[in-house]
């Protein structure tokens, strides 16, 4: 039997940005050879990054919805638009990683090069459209931040947040092939499109095997985006990593493990949205409540936005909860919004690191607005964008998904949620009252470099804008989900 | 009981009290050689499967070359020291309930697995018509295109990130 290579033109330019992205890395792993200066290392990344964006934006609405690669691979605007929330996390990663890596002694270009690679595993998983694609995208993204989170060598946390990190996420990709074996074993295809339709064909939507298999699914992404009970690695591995590596783990990956379980659930298994929806409230609150109230007792502020970013996770999950376009609409949007926030806040943290300094422990952040005003007022914009609080973006963030659960008729839900909502106020408010009002212990010299300010005011101006200026971002994502 | 039945029992039984036997002996020596005896009856069940390449993979890679790299390792840790601690953590009790709970899961939807009309493209009879190395052959490069040049990307991360973490500092 002979079988033709159909292999088109059409296929390669569908996959142009994350060639890109795997491309650059490439050379900038050999640049790192000849080039002492690493900044320069760090500047081809991100030409690199907006290289892809171009090359995003230029399929973006050109074409509808195409599969390429024998179906293996979809683009749509779903797709694309969360290809835009990872290039917005790459750069603004490498922006306030610069400085920080050096103070370090950790810059390597192999660091800017596997921050491209876990993008391209990312971008990956966004678009797959067949469960060996969208698997391997995990393993590129997740591997790619195993090595990443162990960086800083010297450091037995490091190593310690790394294997831990590792051990857990292999764990957790064995539940995935299970999940996606079993699946395979009843549907016969891996082919996302296929199985649904396989589902409602064949009837099987009531077999427990694909209730099983399914539920190994969604434990395995609950991994990625850390949802309680399956977050346990999650304080650990923030606290450990480098915090720029933290910063773009805690948006990237759990970025990707929402793009994929929107596409999983409401794509392959829409037939079986009474089955995911019981199994993903109870998470979803568990989550909230695990976030919002252990973060109360932290004293380090990695580990307190690891929780932070935890509870972040029970609320964009409502918004898949709610099991409509709208209701992605809103986790969607809800994603974007919060890249910024916790990178903005990732960035003020970096900031206190400074020689012979670590400036985790948030004693470090009393008395910061009257030594250094300006990035107490940052810090206090996000912390309240975080927390939920108006005019921020958090607040609209929030209040999107709230509404689509609501309109769903999950109010108990709802209710609940904003309950958490308003206790996990209280650990961002503390920071704020330790800046504002208390006496500084210390004296606290910040460290600043061109890209971090950047990095800083883009974040800061985001927050505010889309805080007052909403509709936009969201017209962005409906126009975006609309083909979905 | 069918020969089929007999063989597929073997198999699976001996995976199941040689995995065990992997994971509770002293030595780490022994626990590697273990699972080597477990690589070659994984790859017979392969070979229940009608996929004789795969069976063949198995042998060479993880029982040929991945095991070498295990025996290495061990041989650069100290083993007088392992020798000497029980082999399993303290939470183990706790382990061992989950597991047999989820053993319970498997069993209950056991008899709930319906036969269903052979699916997808790739049946037993057109594999064994053509052999599965030529199934394989015949999509890896064509269907299967994308995923495997994902492959060589994340093999490629694999090995910088060796490098990376393994390499001599220089300051």
């Amino acid at each position: 039997m002979d079988l033709p290579i159909t292999i088109t033109l059409m296929d390669i330019r569908a996959i142009v940005p994350e060639l890109t992205l795997i491309c650059v890395g490439l050379i900038i792993m050999l640049l790192d050879l000849v080039v002492k200066k690493k900044d320069l290392v760090a500047l081809a990344g991100i030409a690199g990054t907006v290289l892809a964006l171009f090359g995003t934006y230029k399929l973006y609405g050109v074409t509808d919805t195409q599969f390429v690669f024998s179906n293996m691979f979809v683009l749509d605007g779903y797709a694309n638009f969360f290809k835009v929330i990872f290039y917005i996390n790459l750069i603004l990663t490498i922006c306030i990683s610069i400085k920080y890596m050096e103070i370090e002694k950790s810059s390597f270009g192999e660091y800017y090069a596997l921050l491209l690679f876990a993008t391209s595993g990312m971008m990956i998983m966004a678009s797959a459209a067949d469960l060996i694609v969208l698997y391997l995208g995990l393993e590129l993204m997740a591997l790619s931040t195993y090595i990443l989170t162990g960086l800083m060598r010297k450091q037995p946390r490091s190593n310690e947040a790394a294997i831990k990190y590792f051990f857990l996420g292999a764990f957790s990709s064995a539940f995935l092939l299970y999940g996606i074996s079993l699946t395979y074993g009843m549907t016969g295809t891996t082919n996302i499109k296929e199985i649904a339709f396989a589902i409602s064909t064949l009837g099987i939507a009531d077999n427990p095997i694909m209730y099983l298999g399914l539920i190994f699914m969604i434990v395995a992404f609950s991994f990625k985006v850390a949802l309680a009970p399956f977050h346990m690695w999650a304080p650990d591995v923030y606290e450990g990593a480098p915090t720029s590596i933290t910063a773009f783990m805690s948006v990237g990956p759990k970025a990707a493990g929402f793009a994929v379980m929107g596409r999983i659930l409401m794509g392959a298994f829409g037939d079986m949205q009474a089955q995911w929806v019981t199994v993903l409230i109870p998470l979803a609150v568990l989550t909230m409540a695990t976030g919002s109230i252990i973060a109360l007792s932290q004293t380090n502020i990695k580990r307190m936005l690891a929780y932070s970013s935890i509870a972040h996770a029970g609320y964009i999950l409502l918004g898949i909860i709610a099991g409509t376009p709208e209701g992605l609409t809103a986790s969607v949007n809800y994603l974007m919004i919060y890249t910024f926030m916790n990178i903005g806040a990732f960035a003020i943290v970096i900031m206190l690191r400074s020689k012979g300094f670590q400036g985790e422990n948030l004693d470090d952040y009393k008395g910061l607005a009257k030594s250094h005003p300006v990035a107490a007022a940052l810090m206090l914009i996000f912390m309240f964008s975080l927390a939920g609080i108006p005019p921020t973006a958090g607040f609209i963030g929030k209040f999107y998904v709230f509404m689509e659960l609501i309109g769903s008729g999950y109010t108990p839900l709802a209710i609940i949620a904003i309950i958490f909502s308003a206790i996990s106020a209280f650990f961002y408010l503390r920071i704020v009252v330790y800046m504002y009002m208390k006496d500084a212990e210390q004296e606290i010299v910040l460290t600043q470099s061109p890209t971090m300010n950047i990095a800083l005011a883009v974040t800061s101006v985001m927050v505010l804008v889309l805080g007052i200026f909403p509709s936009f971002l969201l017209y962005f994502v409906r126009y975006s989900i609309m083909g979905y | 009981m069918t020969l089929q039945q007999i063989y597929f029992g073997y198999f699976a039984t001996m995976m199941t009290i040689i995995s065990l036997l992997v994971v509770s002996r002293k030595n780490p020596v022994h626990s590697v050689l273990w699972m080597l005896v477990l690589f070659v009856h994984m790859a017979g069940l392969y070979l229940f499967l009608n996929a004789e390449f795969l069976a063949a993979v198995q042998i060479i890679v993880y029982a040929g070359a991945i095991m070498v790299l295990f025996l290495f390792v061990i041989m650069l840790l100290n083993l007088r020291k392992e020798e000497k601690e029980f082999r399993l953590q303290k939470q183990w009790p706790v382990s061992a309930v989950t597991a047999v709970l989820f053993l319970v899961v498997l069993v209950s939807i056991l008899g709930k697995i319906t036969v269903l009309p052979e699916l997808g493209e790739y049946s037993i009879d057109m594999i064994n018509a053509q052999g599965s190395l030529m199934t394989i052959g015949n999509v890896l490069y064509t269907k299967y295109l994308l995923p495997f040049e994902i492959a060589s990307v994340l093999l490629l991360v694999a090995i910088v990130g060796a490098v990376v973490l393994a390499k001599k500092r220089i300051e």
